[in-house]
């Protein structure tokens, strides 16, 4: 086995695709403001629809439901664990950083202390057709957060 | 100056069977598939998509640039007799290598814009465009087009946007869970109201061959048009426009050896002189006055400004190619690879094959799924091991949701493509299930 395809897919990542945290998409409690966003990928049918709760600035709740590669699904699980009970502007700064990462094609390190689980993606940066794909859930927060501040 | 490049493949005995031996000869033809990725030797299973190109064709593109290169149809210097030669030259090879007349093949960008260019012309007669002569190919309210659940969205998207131009209505032949035609549909779908069939030759998905001889028998009953989408059945088995009784045809350069940006239209002659132009401008004319103009007859009347006169010459030399290797004897190598794609596949746990069973007829690619591993990580685990692949919906949204799938990953052969490659692509995908820890 290459060793640059278990640098892609690391165990983390295959676990997270599995295990799925944050999925199925659930009912907004009504506690606070909800917003929505549903993303796809027209490449490979990727898809993602996430339910963001915003309460007191802070991400309250988060849920989706998706369809797609192993990167894409594992890259929303991590996604759930690491933003829940942040301030909305710090969730909005971490997207930046991912997003800044994986299109630096290999040439930004992820820095742990900041991107936690996250930074295993960082192999896709070497990967530029799948960055899209790990990137898919944090987009679909993204526009969930801008849905919810309006 | 005669100017058609010479097929350089070293010809077999014409009839003998071809073996992995012929196909390593004619490997060195084509300079990339000695490419290394990832420090493996390419496996090459994207013909589908895209071919690759032998030398011959290469050469014939580089050779025009250096030896002939001036815009065609007018001016009366050496190098733009010499360029129309060659140009007018490749256009009788393409045109012999599907059994058509000269006069019978336009050039086009592509498959996609050879149907759109029919689709234009069908809206334009509807409008009243090129009067009484054009009548057969009008379209309006009450009238429909007619396609399959199987198609690309190239013989999709401009058949929709066709019907909602004129008030047509779009209609489909369904597929069975299997994928295949539900021929039994057809006879009710296709009705006097009809006046385009239009279905894919051999699908890009599923492998098979659609019963063109029944189709275009109901079309004719119904007096309506028929249109062949070819792009997976001219570069890979023998198409004569004659004998399948097709009003059109289209096929794409790029998927048989030839370079982007060139693809043809074939349409019976009265046909194509009867038809409104789509696209309209300069080389297209007889006489132009400020108020109107007047067009030549096919195929010039639908080939207006400056055309790819390059990659029409590298066509022409890769029609000669295929000719001289002799497609007879290419579509018995590739439906034996397709075979043996499939009964490898069927024997790996947890992998569906779409399309023909083992043992029915199928051209040389299988579209699979495997079972919990996503399309694209699929294609990933496979270009780790430099084995190029196509992952996705391959343009055909509607068969894969039919087929209730997303994405799914397709291996295609050509020419070129050896019993090891597809043997190599079978042991890697054995490997998957076990990588990504599908259960």
């Amino acid at each position: 086995m290459g060793s640059d395809l278990e640098q892609l897919y690391q165990q983390i990542i295959l676990d997270h695709a599995r295990a799925r945290h944050g999925s199925p998409l659930q009912d907004h409690t009504g506690e606070g403001v909800m917003g929505e966003s549903h993303q796809l990928n027209p490449v490979c049918g990727d898809e993602i629809t996430l339910r963001v709760g915003v309460r007191d600035g802070a991400v309250s709740e988060l849920s989706w439901d998706g369809a797609g590669c192993a990167i894409s699904m594992a890259s929303a699980s991590v996604l759930t664990e690491l933003v829940q009970g942040l301030p909305r502007d710090e969730v909005i700064s971490l997207v930046d950083t991912f997003r800044e990462v994986l299109r630096s094609r290999g040439r930004i390190e992820a820095d742990e202390e900041v991107l936690g689980d996250a930074a295993a993606f960082a192999g896709v940066s070497r990967y530029p057709a799948r960055v899209k794909c790990a990137m898919l859930g944090w987009v679909a927060l993204e526009e969930s957060l801008l849905a919810a501040n309006t | 100056m005669t100017v058609v490049a010479t097929p350089v493949t070293l010809t077999p005995t014409p009839g003998a069977a071809m073996t992995d031996a012929e196909v390593h000869r004619i490997r060195n033809d084509f300079p990339i598939l000695g490419t290394e990725v990832n420090g493996t030797p390419l496996v090459y299973l994207d013909s589908g998509a895209t071919s690759q190109n032998p030398l011959s064709v290469l050469e014939a593109e580089q050779e025009f640039y250096e030896q002939r290169n001036a815009a065609v149809h007018r001016g009366a210097h050496a190098l733009a007799v010499d360029a129309t030669d060659a140009y007018e030259d490749a256009r009788a090879a393409v045109a012999g290598f599907i059994g058509a007349r000269t006069d019978e093949l336009v050039w086009t960008s592509n498959a996609t814009e050879g149907i759109n260019l029919v689709a234009y012309a069908m809206s334009n007669a509807a409008l009243g465009r090129g009067g009484e002569a054009a009548r057969r190919f009008s379209i309006g309210p009450g009238e429909n087009i007619v396609v399959t659940e199987m198609e690309h969205h190239a013989n999709l998207i401009p058949w929709q946007e066709l019907a909602a131009r004129t008030g047509a209505e779009l209609r489909f032949i369904p597929i069975d869970d299997d994928g295949a035609l539900r021929l039994e549909r057809a006879a009710d779908v296709i009705d006097h109201g009809t006046r385009m069939v239009a279905f894919s030759h051999a699908s890009n998905v599923l492998g098979s061959i659609a019963p063109v001889t029944e189709l275009v028998g109901l079309a004719q009953a119904a007096g309506a048009l028929t249109l062949l989408d070819a792009c997976q059945s001219v570069p890979h088995l023998p198409v004569d426009v004659k004998a399948l009784d097709v009003d059109f045809l289209v096929f794409s350069g790029h998927k048989m050896l030839g370079p982007t940006g060139i693809g043809a239209l074939y349409g019976r002659r009265e046909l194509l002189n009867a038809m409104p132009p789509f696209l309209t401008g300069g080389s297209m004319i007889t006489t132009v006055t400020m108020e109107r103009a007047e067009y030549l007859p096919a195929p010039n009347r639908f080939e207006a400004g400056t055309q790819r006169i390059s990659q029409a010459i590298a066509l022409g030399a890769a029609a000669n190619y295929l000719h001289e290797t002799g497609m007879e004897r290419i579509e018995d190598w590739e439906m034996r690879l397709g075979e043996r794609l499939v009964t490898g596949l069927d024997a790996i746990a947890g992998v569906r094959v779409l399309g023909p069973a083992a043992g029915l007829p199928r051209i040389g690619l299988a579209a699979f799924d495997v079972d919990g591993v996503h399309a694209h990580d699929v294609g990933q685990f496979l270009d780790d091991k430099g084995i190029a692949v196509r992952v996705g919906h391959h343009c055909a949204q509607p068969l894969h949701r039919r087929l209730g799938l997303t994405a799914t990953t397709r291996a295609s052969t050509y020419l070129y493509t050896t019993t090891h490659e597809v043997d190599t692509f079978l042991e890697a995908v054995a490997q998957i299930r076990a990588f990504f820890g599908a259960r």
